[in-house]
């Protein structure tokens, strides 16, 4: 095995799950021989079938879950627990509804160190800097609202900036897109670009849409269900900063096309392995 | 009148229509205040009795809020326990529920052995009685923490505590306050059915007292207090609620 090539900020070797030893001992993975390297600042997407393990790939790369076999390092050391540096966004945004837009916003650096401990002292500080993260994705002058008074898109704006309040280097989206009307959407897809352009964090997003990966990503995966395996990787070089227009594109559709192609003769086979 | 008003004047309707139904009915078939007596005659009787009354009513009161009292700790307390923890939850729901299953009442005589006639047996009835709402309250609060938010902050570094304390508690308030307005109202049960085996004051005993020596006004005015004072602890409970948990009845609060 060669040593860990020193630039990669997210490094999977040979990562196998299996959720329980009895499932192991029967052989029987949520994720397998995942092999990944992601370079500092890149922006990777993963689309598959729902229940490849997407999931499941992402409570690996933030420590939530532990490899039954292989190694997952992040920035440079093994990963061993969860992880700090990562923020995350879900399709449901979750916010507390007894807490203002703020507040919700603030509720990472009220638990994660060293933020937690200066929490009071440095309140002002923060405030401020939750406000200019708001105002960033369009929320500005929302401080004081209470989520049931945003709409569902206003929301998910809301989740991405508490996920990225305490400054993660690495950003981990599940379908955070999936449950808003297709304008709502490319908004949201733009003030993602926007936001990752400017802070160059590395994003990870999970997504069933081959339009929005193709979008947004440097590089798409594309993952296999039962067994969960990466069996596509595709860079795509169109040049940044992309407009929405690029998405109308003959080299834009081409892609989306190779990579429906991928998937639509995994759905065949995998449809004859699974029953 | 618009609905806002007609909903609040309704109850006071009602009300006022039952006791006039009531009436006419024992007057028009004459029925003997022995076996149904008429509004008036319990009003009238309630005011012949009133100090007797209040002294009785005085003591189921604060019998019941002591129990209550208890019944918020242990239920809260139990209820946080067994939210918080699978194992603890596995372990002690079946038990709690079988326990709620068994009638409180039953409890009055070997409490009345442990603790002689009089306030212990009426205290712990009205907890019994009372702190399993909260308790199952409370839990369920807990335990219906989103999977995806208890990631974000696991992530963090967040402790089970932290999360408990940030996300699990806020949000079982609401089901907390819900769930005070049930229990008063069962505390008020507890004591007045112990009151009415294992003690000599109280609206319990009164009632028995007051049905043993055939004054069926002074019974009914001994019911009536009861219900009164659980009313307005209800809507005192449920004033609570509004006030301290708003955004969970944005609905009903007209923005």
């Amino acid at each position: 095995m060669t040593t860990p090539e020193t630039q990669a900020f997210v490094e999977f070797k040979n990562v196998w799950l299996a959720y329980n030893e009895e499932l192991q001992a029967k052989g029987i993975y949520a994720v397998e021989d995942i092999n990944l390297s992601v370079q500092s600042g890149e922006f990777i997407a993963i689309v598959g079938p729902s229940g490849c393990g997407k999931s499941t790939f992402m409570k690996l790369t933030t420590g939530l879950k532990h490899p039954s076999k292989g190694t997952i390092h992040v920035d440079g050391s093994p990963v061993d627990g969860p992880l700090k540096i990562s923020g995350m966004a879900f399709q449901a945004p979750s916010l507390l509804p007894w807490r203002t837009t703020l507040d919700n916003v603030l509720l990472p650096l009220e638990i994660v160190e060293p933020h937690r401990s200066q929490f009071k002292a440095k309140r002002k500080e923060y405030e401020a800097r939750a406000s200019a993260l708001l105002a960033s994705v369009g929320l500005g002058g929302m401080e004081n609202k209470f989520p049931w008074q945003l709409s569902g898109g206003m929301q998910q704006r809301a989740s991405i900036c508490r996920a990225l309040i305490h400054e993660p280097k690495m950003l981990l989206l599940d379908e955070p897109f999936g449950a808003l009307d297709a304008f709502t959407r490319e908004e949201l897809w733009c003030a993602l670009r926007d936001l990752q352009a400017e802070k160059k964090f590395n994003v990870i997003l999970v997504t069933h849409d081959l339009r929005e990966s193709v979008f947004l990503a440097d590089t798409v995966y594309v993952m296999s269900k039962g067994p969960g395996r990466f069996v596509v990787k595709r860079h795509i070089d169109l040049p940044r900063p992309r407009d929405l227009e690029v998405t109308y594109t003959p080299e834009f559709t081409d892609i989306v096309h190779e990579l429906r192609g991928h998937i639509g003769a995994m759905r065949k086979t995998g449809a004859t392995i699974n029953q | 009148m618009n609905k806002k008003q007609m909903e609040r004047w309704a109850p006071w309707v009602l009300m006022t229509a039952t006791i006039v139904l009531w009436q006419i009915v024992c007057s028009v078939f004459s029925v003997s205040e022995f076996i149904f007596p008429s509004p008036l005659r319990i009003w009238e009787q309630t005011v012949e009795h009133a100090p007797t009354i209040a002294g009785h009513a005085w003591r189921t009161y604060w019998v019941t809020m002591v129990g209550f009292g208890i019944a918020i700790v242990v239920g809260v307390l139990l209820g946080f326990l067994i939210g918080s923890s699978r194992l603890a939850y596995a372990a002690m729901y079946p038990l709690m529920t079988a326990f709620n299953a068994l009638p409180k009442a039953a409890f009055v005589p070997i409490l009345v052995v442990w603790f002689g006639i009089g306030v212990g047996p009426a205290v712990l009835t009205a907890f019994l009685i009372s702190f399993f709402p909260i308790m199952v309250n409370i839990a369920t609060g807990l335990a219906t923490l989103e999977p995806e938010l208890e990631d974000v902050l696991r992530v963090l570094g967040a402790r089970r505590w932290d999360v408990l304390i940030k996300v699990g508690l806020p949000r079982s308030m609401p089901y907390f306050y819900g769930s005070l307005k049930v229990a008063i109202t069962l505390a008020f049960v507890g004591t007045t059915v112990s009151e009415m085996t294992a003690a000599n004051e109280g609206i319990g005993y009164l009632l028995i007292s007051a049905g043993s020596s055939m004054q069926m006004g002074l019974a009914f005015s001994g019911l009536l207090v009861v219900g009164a004072m659980a009313m307005v602890m209800y809507e005192l409970f449920s004033l609570v609620e509004k006030h301290t948990t708003a955004w969970a009845h944005r609905g009903s609060q007209g923005e």
